[in-house]
């Protein structure tokens, strides 16, 4: 089989799955639920699908596939709008431990991930806001041969489910991460009321939590980047899913619909309307799988190709559910269609890991503009 | 104009030194304001008005407003701005003389029971009943997204008369009231979490024929004054803070905004800049009772700028728009009203979607320019000219 043939067929199996497990109604109950998600479908995808083993190396009981595959993966998930800590677990919390080197850590954690056993999440922003070196001020002090944490982290993906919360905060040497259970004194996850509610946000309060510290003091941001942007790349895929699905969505509607003795979609301002659509979405797309594949390739100018996609799958998302929303007309902004969901979805991931505006400034700062 | 003024402006410091707004109850005050001819300016003596020229009701409302003194439309937009300008062109005296001041001073607030589940933008495609007997009609249908309508005590609402006549021909226009038995109105929750809009569910429901306005089967042109109301409203001169008045006030609490958000942020302000220019001079240029098609260039920048503004407003508030207050399903109340003003821009920014939706869709909007004030040829019809029931419907 080629690979093309085989991400084919992974794309097959996974949307198969999530068609039946993460139905409209499966979200809309999640959204209300506490933990936010379901343990039954989390058990699914790593045992029978094995989709949190996948990106992880064989020696660390991943199943050793590449990025692009991992992506084909979360734009499925975006598609189906999945409630689920995965993008905490798989995009953030692995990756980071996968870019910061620290074997033992890896060892410790990576096969609990690949496994399904552990949830986990990475905690970088604070009060603030902002998904920089700058965002961060927490500290971290020796404690005899450990190290404690003080502080308040926001916006944190699934913390309140996670088993794991890899956290970066300052020591004497600068930017480091840190592996805190959340269990252990001091720490406090309040989930706190999001416009998107198929994620769940968390603020994090840390009070002289005791934290394990992940590869080398003072030497993180480097690994803590690298692993955002490979993250920001899964959410670009999952938003590119997301844009289809609305755009589908909408195809349906404007066939059936209509008004003045034709369907709604006969008129050429809702044709126009959805061709843009569609050529965004197309851009987007490639801007996304191109930044799989520079992260799967490990390219010299992988973090470029990542704020290139995070900016443009970003807008592409919103302008997408906001264009569903409208030509639905009133019925889209009702409560009950599902448009709503996706425009909080995306509305809210443009937010996450950085606004298509700051990875525009990144890529300013690249091209040294 | 300048002998109009006068009378306007002295009318107005007469009303303010007879009830100072700070001594004088709210419905006391309307009811003098109503009395003295300042509801409306350009209506007749004797309902709410003058007599005199439009424009005019701006040096009202900025003196009342400057004063403190309590604003009648505020909790009643519909019925000041849609619902009293249609009775002022079509209907009977009597019907002025009911409605009118009731209206005004805040005992009465008003719906609009136009839009139905398969009738939206193709208004006229509508399919509710309404069929005579004797000295009333008996009314029978469903409407939706109808704003208010379980705190307002009329609707407005348009009727098929005659299925025998085009789409455009057989409808006729009338106010219901909403306690009338068979009246039934069901919340519908918004994707901001409550429920301003409702489904209205018509069960025959009588309706007396002095409650018809205009004749019988030119409900059309009624509800068209309605509509015509309604664009304007949408772009009507705001007291209260826009939209781009809060991206201002958020962007000056923000640190280090960076180029872009500043690049936006001023663009945004010249844009609202310029719609209030424009709404100004169409209210100046407007001398006869009804807006034209032109109306609907200020309901599309209206709902154009406002969604780009609370989206800039949503960008200079940063990582905290991933939150939200309350997606409780709340339904809409009195207190709803008075709680807007101060409403979340997350929650404004969600309901701002709605802009380009309600009262006629910016694509609808465009048709109209295109094709009533550009004169362009329309898109071709099938449903104009044949009889409402021979028409297929998807
Ligand atoms: C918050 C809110 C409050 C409202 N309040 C009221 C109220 O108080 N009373 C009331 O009566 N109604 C109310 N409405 C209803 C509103 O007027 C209708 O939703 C609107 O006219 C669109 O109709 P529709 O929802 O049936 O959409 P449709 O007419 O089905 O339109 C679907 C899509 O097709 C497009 N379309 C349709 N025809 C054409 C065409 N000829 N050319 C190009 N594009 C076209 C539309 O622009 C839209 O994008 C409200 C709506 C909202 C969202």
């Amino acid at each position: 089989m080629s690979t093309n043939d085989a991400r084919d067929e992974l794309r097959r199996v996974v949307r198969q799955f999530l068609e039946r497990r993460s139905t409209e109604s499966d979200v809309r109950r999640l959204m209300e639920d506490e933990a936010g998600y379901d343990p039954a479908v989390w058990t699914t995808m790593a045992d029978q699908l094995g989709l949190q083993a996948m990106a992880i190396p064989e020696e660390l009981g991943g199943a050793g596939f590449g990025y692009q595959e991992l992506c084909v993966v979360f734009e499925e998930m975006g598609r189906a709008l999945l409630p689920s800590p995965f993008f905490a677990t798989v995009g953030l919390a692995a990756t980071a431990l996968l870019e910061c080197g620290d074997q033992e850590a890896m060892k410790r954690h990576l096969p609990a991930i690949a496994s399904g056993e552990l949830v986990a999440t990475l905690a970088v922003g604070e009060e603030r806001g902002g998904w920089d070196e700058s965002a961060v001020d927490m500290r971290a002090q020796p404690s005899g041969s450990g190290w404690t944490l003080s502080g308040v982290k926001r916006f944190v993906p699934d913390a309140h489910v996670s088993g794991l919360l890899l956290v970066v905060a300052r020591t004497a040497e600068g930017l480091s991460l840190f592996a805190v259970d959340p269990h252990s004194a001091g720490c406090r996850v309040e989930v706190e009321l999001t416009l998107d509610l198929t994620r769940k946000l968390s603020r994090v309060r840390l009070d002289a939590t005791p934290a394990v510290l992940v590869g080398r003091a003072g030497q993180a941001w480097d690994g803590v980047r690298r692993a955002l942007r490979f993250a920001a790349v899964a959410l670009a895929c999952e938003q590119v899913g997301g844009a289809r699905r609305v755009l589908d969505m909408t195809l349906d509607h404007v066939t059936v619909r209509h008004q003045f003795g034709r369907p709604v979609g006969s008129f050429q301002a809702v044709k126009h309307k959805l061709a843009d659509m569609l050529v965004d979405i197309e851009s987007a797309r490639s801007a996304a799988y191109d930044a799989a594949r520079a992260v799967a390739e490990r390219d010299a100018d992988v973090e470029l190709a990542a704020s290139v996609a995070k900016a443009v799958c970003s807008d592409t998302y919103t302008r997408a559910a906001a264009t569903a929303i409208q030509l639905h007309g009133g019925i889209g902004f009702t409560w009950e269609h599902a448009a709503q969901l996706y425009y909080k979805r995306a509305k809210s991931s443009e937010f996450l890991l950085g606004t298509p505006g700051h990875h525009r400034d990144l890529v300013g700062r690249a091209l040294g503009i | 104009m300048t002998a109009e003024l006068d009378l306007v402006v002295t009318t107005t410091e007469d009303l303010l030194r007879s009830h100072p707004p700070a001594r004088t109850p709210r419905r006391d005050f309307l009811a003098a304001q109503f009395d003295a001819g300042l509801a409306w300016v350009h209506f007749p003596v004797g309902s709410g008005g003058l007599g005199v020229a439009p424009p005019l009701q701006r040096e009202v409302t900025l003196r009342l407003a400057d004063a403190g003194a309590p604003d009648g439309a505020e909790f009643n937009r519909l019925g000041y701005s849609m619902g009293a300008p249609t009775l002022a062109a079509w209907g009977t005296r009597a019907q002025q003389e009911r409605y009118l001041r009731p209206l005004f001073v805040g005992d009465e607030r008003w719906c609009q029971l136009f839009s139905e589940p398969g009738a939206g933008s193709d208004l006229a495609g509508l399919s509710t009943r309404a069929v005579r007997d004797g000295d009333a009609w008996v009314v029978n249908g469903q409407k939706v997204w109808s704003s208010l309508a379980t705190i307002s005590q009329v609707g407005m609402l348009i009727a098929r008369t005659d299925p025998e006549q085009p789409k455009h021909r057989g409808l006729t226009y009338f106010l219901v009231d909403m306690d009338a038995p068979g009246v039934e109105v069901r919340p519908l929750r918004q994707l901001t979490g409550e429920a301003e809009f409702n489904e209205v569910y018509l069960t025959d429901v009588r309706v007396p024929d002095s409650a018809r306005v205009g004749e019988v089967s030119d409900g059309w042109r009624v509800a068209m004054t309605t509509l015509m109301e309604e664009r304007v409203l949408f772009n009507r001169e705001r007291t209260e803070r826009t939209p781009a008045d809060l991206a201002l006030e958020l962007y000056r609490t923000r640190p280090d905004p960076g180029p872009e958000l500043r690049t936006r942020m001023i663009d945004l302000w010249v844009r609202a800049r310029v719609q209030r220019l424009n709404s100004r001079r169409a209210a100046a240029n407007r001398t006869a009772g009804i807006p034209g098609p032109e109306g609907s260039i200020g309901k599309l920048v209206y709902a154009e700028l406002n969604q780009d503004a609370l989206e800039l407003c949503l960008d200079l508030l940063g990582d905290e728009s991933m939150l939200y207050d309350s997606y409780e399903m709340s339904a809409y109340t009195e207190e709803s009203l008075t709680r807007r003003a101060e409403q979340d821009v997350r929650r404004l920014f969600l309901r701002s979607r709605a802009y380009s939706i309600e009262g006629g869709t910016s694509e609808i909007m465009r048709n109209i320019l295109a094709e009533r004030v550009l004169g362009l040829p329309p898109e071709p019809r099938t449903d104009k000219n044949v009889p409402f029931s021979r028409i297929p419907r998807g």
